[in-house]
């Protein structure tokens, strides 16, 4: 392996009930680089890093530390070994004061008293060595994230010293404090720290790391010099695209399509995504491409009414002007939501699969109108039937069964509603190959049937097999719409990997 | 200056606003002779207020102190009663006692990872229970010592008398406003309260520091229970009833978050004297009904908790607009 290595991980392996997280990943930091490591949602990186510091324990693998073998408990082993993490949400404790968060548990004391002006004293001069001058005796939380990700950096390197692991620490700073800490970080790697930096910005990647290392679904793609790598490379690395040339063969042309029937004018939210407009027909599918954090599920909230709209922002249906400004606005205009994360977001795992169709039906028609234990048994039947959900009877808790199949409940769940807009955040995410042709199929039928729908994804091919249009989104923007022939999986990873235009990019966040 | 100290700095103005506004009326509260009773009349629930504000800066709550104050008492008295060892060697084992089964608490409350308000919600019954298995009847203590104990005060100028009990109290908040603000563990006690998940992955000995804390309030609630058997030369299992409700009281007006981490074991001293304040005011009146008590401290109660709340709100603002 590399001379030159501070850490290396070999085999790492890592099973969690029902699914491999990590398979045999291999991973090697050298001294004084910065190493990205990059992947969409459930790629691994994240079991990686715990299995690195010790978060996690890993089932297979070796991790080295400076040659030596480690094997570190918990993440107070891996610091004192010399690895330190600082993770987006600032692990620090917002109440104490900035010196008392650089300092806790190791004050300098004297007869068992902490001596507080040598702790500040000593605080300001280790912030110092970060170009910060401020007020150590205020509390943590009378500074901005930027600062407070300054001080737990500076907190980590100071008790570990050889690696750190910058795990998405730009994700709420703007464009000058991701500046100020890249000039910290790059101030670190001339020390020969090794830093392991994870983002979804692509642009900071190509500023900042010196090799890219890709993840996905558990195994290592790719280890690649970030110099040689052509962003549109690192995208099909990313999303896992051999770039076979896959484009519609299809069916309906946007331009035979009615008039739209919902209109989505300068839509958005200041600090989550930048306005858009939207058309969607009856019986047609839109589908939104975009890397992790780009704004997808932002998108979908959004239209949703999770997340109310700035003023400006106009919805209109059938021509009529109306306002989605919460989840039962939406409901009552038929719109229906599958949120990404299931187990988090959509099922309600300990109710039974009845419960959980019967659940925004019965939201819907509201709390003093019970839908009936007939009504619901037949609704349950009914789309067990039609929805193929795998299952020995409708009673059964929806947490034992398969992704796909508790996917198909959550699909059935909105179906009961009869939604008129339909919005599918990842729908066939972490299900088997079988259950994902249903669902594809299940999609195109719902669609025949005259119902429009907004589909979110990650598989491109997939998106390119059913939509009639495609949304290109990047950095919390739309930056792109496909349709018809455009739609290709190439031309998708072009419009998502493509420069930004220059002076439009100063908004990093 | 840190909003941190608007509360406590609240807390002071008002209670020196209400001093001075009681002392125009009735110049006589303004005497040694009514700051020495107030200490005194106070200093058992002062001494718990203390253990309490360390188990609320954590984020946690003790609900056992009130039973274990009790039955302190009534353990002081029965042992004094039917045995003829020495109170300081009785205060030690019921200090060891109460310290212990703090430590219990604070051992399950982390260990099986149960609400302290469940955990010492038992433990109020337990100790009531154990006050009632002693005696039901309220015995008096006269044992010599407890006389001199008594008996010793320093006159101050102006025939006030600062006494031992009270003099007890002052030494508990001193030493433990240094253990808040100069030790590891006080340190650890606020990291706590700012997050157990983010102080565990800073290297606080969570377990450690937990059981500490609720020892700590056992043993100032038994300390507490000493100081009340000296106070009242007696043993009784029915007394103090909703004391740990009084002490809860006291550090919330002292300007301590309810949801901890923010606060100071000083300000607590101020809502105890607060309290003494509008109990000396009542007396002093003499026509308002003693409860009035009550529904001074639970609107001024109110009104801090909604004062914090406007306090969080005000900066949340503020800081969203800077940043």
């Amino acid at each position: 392996m590399d001379d030159n290595a501070i850490l290396s991980a070999t085999g790492i392996t890592k099973i969690f009930p029902g699914a491999k997280a990590l398979d045999g990943v291999n991973f090697s930091l050298r001294r004084g680089e910065v190493h990205a490591l990059l992947g969409e949602n459930g790629a691994g990186k994240s079991t990686l890093i715990k299995c690195l510091t010790g978060a996690y324990r890993r089932d297979g693998g070796t991790v080295t530390l400076d040659g030596e073998p480690i094997d570190p408990k918990n993440p107070l082993c891996a610091q004192a070994l010399g690895i330190g993490t600082v993770y987006q949400e600032v692990n620090l404790l917002p109440n104490l004061s900035v010196a008392e968060n650089l300092f806790l548990g190791r004050q300098p004391r004297r007869f068992g008293l902490i001596r507080s002006s040598a702790m500040k004293e000593n605080a300001r001069a280790l912030l110092a060595k970060y170009g910060l001058d401020i007020n150590v005796s205020a509390s943590l939380d009378s500074y901005s994230v930027a600062v407070q990700q300054v001080i737990a950096i500076a907190r980590a390197v100071d008790l570990s010293g050889k690696v750190l692991i910058l795990d998405e620490p730009t994700a709420s700073l703007d464009a000058r404090e991701v500046e100020m800490l890249f000039a910290i970080v790059r101030d670190l790697k001339a020390k020969g720290l090794g830093i392991i930096f994870i983002t979804h910005f692509l642009e900071q990647v190509y500023t900042l790391s010196d090799r890219i290392t890709v993840l996905r679904n558990g195994r290592l793609v790719a280890t690649r010099e970030t110099a040689t790598l052509p962003r549109q490379e690192l995208v099909t690395l990313m999303l896992g695209h051999e770039l076979q040339e896959l484009s519609k063969s299809s069916h309906r042309k946007s331009e035979q399509l009615s008039e739209p029937r919902y209109r989505f004018e300068n839509y958005g939210k200041a600090g989550t995504i930048k306005p858009f407009d939207l058309l969607v027909h009856r019986g047609e599918v839109v589908g939104i491409a975009g890397l992790l954090g780009s704004g997808r599920t932002e998108t979908a909230e959004l239209l949703f009414g999770l997340k109310a709209p700035d003023s400006g922002s106009k919805a209109t249906i059938d021509g009529s002007v109306v306002s989605v400004n919460s989840p039962r606005a939406a409901i009552a205009r038929r719109f229906g939501f599958c949120p990404e994360d299931r187990k988090v977001d959509g099922i309600v795992g300990d109710l039974s699969i009845r419960e959980n169709i019967a659940l925004a039906l019965q939201a819907r028609q509201g709390w003093w109108k019970p839908v009936s234990r007939t009504q619901q048994n037949a609704l349950a039947d009914q789309y067990i039937k039609a929805l193929d959900i795998r299952t020995t009877d409708r009673e059964k808790s929806i947490r034992l069964l398969s992704g796909g199949n508790q996917q198909k409940a959550i699909l059935a769940r909105w179906l009961a509603t009869n939604p008129e807009f339909l919005i599918l955040d990842e729908p066939t995410r972490g299900i088997d190959v079988g259950a994902h042709g249903e669902i594809i199929r299940l999609i195109e039928n719902l669609c025949a049937d005259g119902m429009s729908l907004l589909v979110i994804s990650s598989e491109l091919d997939e998106l390119v097999t059913y939509s009639s249009r495609v949304l290109v989104l990047r950095d919390r923007q739309h930056v792109a719409e496909l349709s018809d022939e455009e739609i290709t999986t190439t031309h998708i990873i072009n419009a998502i990997a493509a420069r930004p235009s220059q002076p439009e990019r100063s908004q990093v966040a | 200056m840190s909003q941190r100290y608007l509360p406590l700095l609240a807390t002071l103005a008002i209670f020196i606003i209400a001093y001075i506004a009681s002392t125009f009326q009735f110049p006589p509260m303004f005497s040694t002779r009514v700051i020495g009773n107030l200490l005194t009349d106070n200093a058992f629930l002062g001494i718990a207020a203390v253990g309490m504000t360390f188990v609320i800066l954590s984020g946690g709550i003790d609900l056992s102190i009130g039973s274990v104050i009790a039955f302190t008492s009534i353990f002081l008295a029965m042992i004094l009663a039917t045995t003829s060892i020495h109170p300081l060697l009785a205060f030690a084992i019921v200090l060891v006692m109460t310290t212990a089964f703090g430590a219990l608490m604070g051992a399950i409350i982390h260990y099986l990872d149960m609400p302290a308000f469940i955990v010492t919600l038992a433990g109020m019954f337990l100790a009531r229970g154990l006050a009632f298995v002693v005696s039901i009847d309220s015995i008096p203590i006269k044992h010599p010592f407890y006389e001199t104990l008594q008996d010793w005060y320093l006159r101050l100028p102006g025939g006030g008398r600062f006494t031992l009990i009270g003099a007890a109290m002052i030494v508990t908040f001193l030493v433990c406003i240094v253990i808040a603000h100069r030790t590891r563990f006080g340190a650890n006690v606020y990291a706590l309260g700012g997050g157990v998940a983010t102080a565990k992955l800073m290297g606080v000995d969570v377990a450690r520091t937990t059981i500490a804390i609720y020892a700590v309030s056992g043993l100032l609630a038994g300390l507490s229970g000493i100081v009340y058997s000296i106070y009242t030369s007696a043993g009784y299992s029915l007394a103090t009833v909703g004391v740990e409700l009084d002490a809860i009281a006291a550090v919330v007006i002292g300007g301590t978050l309810l949801s901890g981490g923010v606060g100071f074991v000083a300000g607590t001293f101020i809502g105890i004297a607060i309290q003494g304040l509008i109990q000396t005011y009542i007396t002093f009146d003499g026509t308002l009904s003693s409860w009035w008590t009550k529904i001074l401290i639970g609107i001024l109660l109110f009104s801090f908790v909604a004062m914090q709340k406007g306090i969080l709100l005000f900066s949340k603002d503020r800081s969203q607009k800077a940043g």
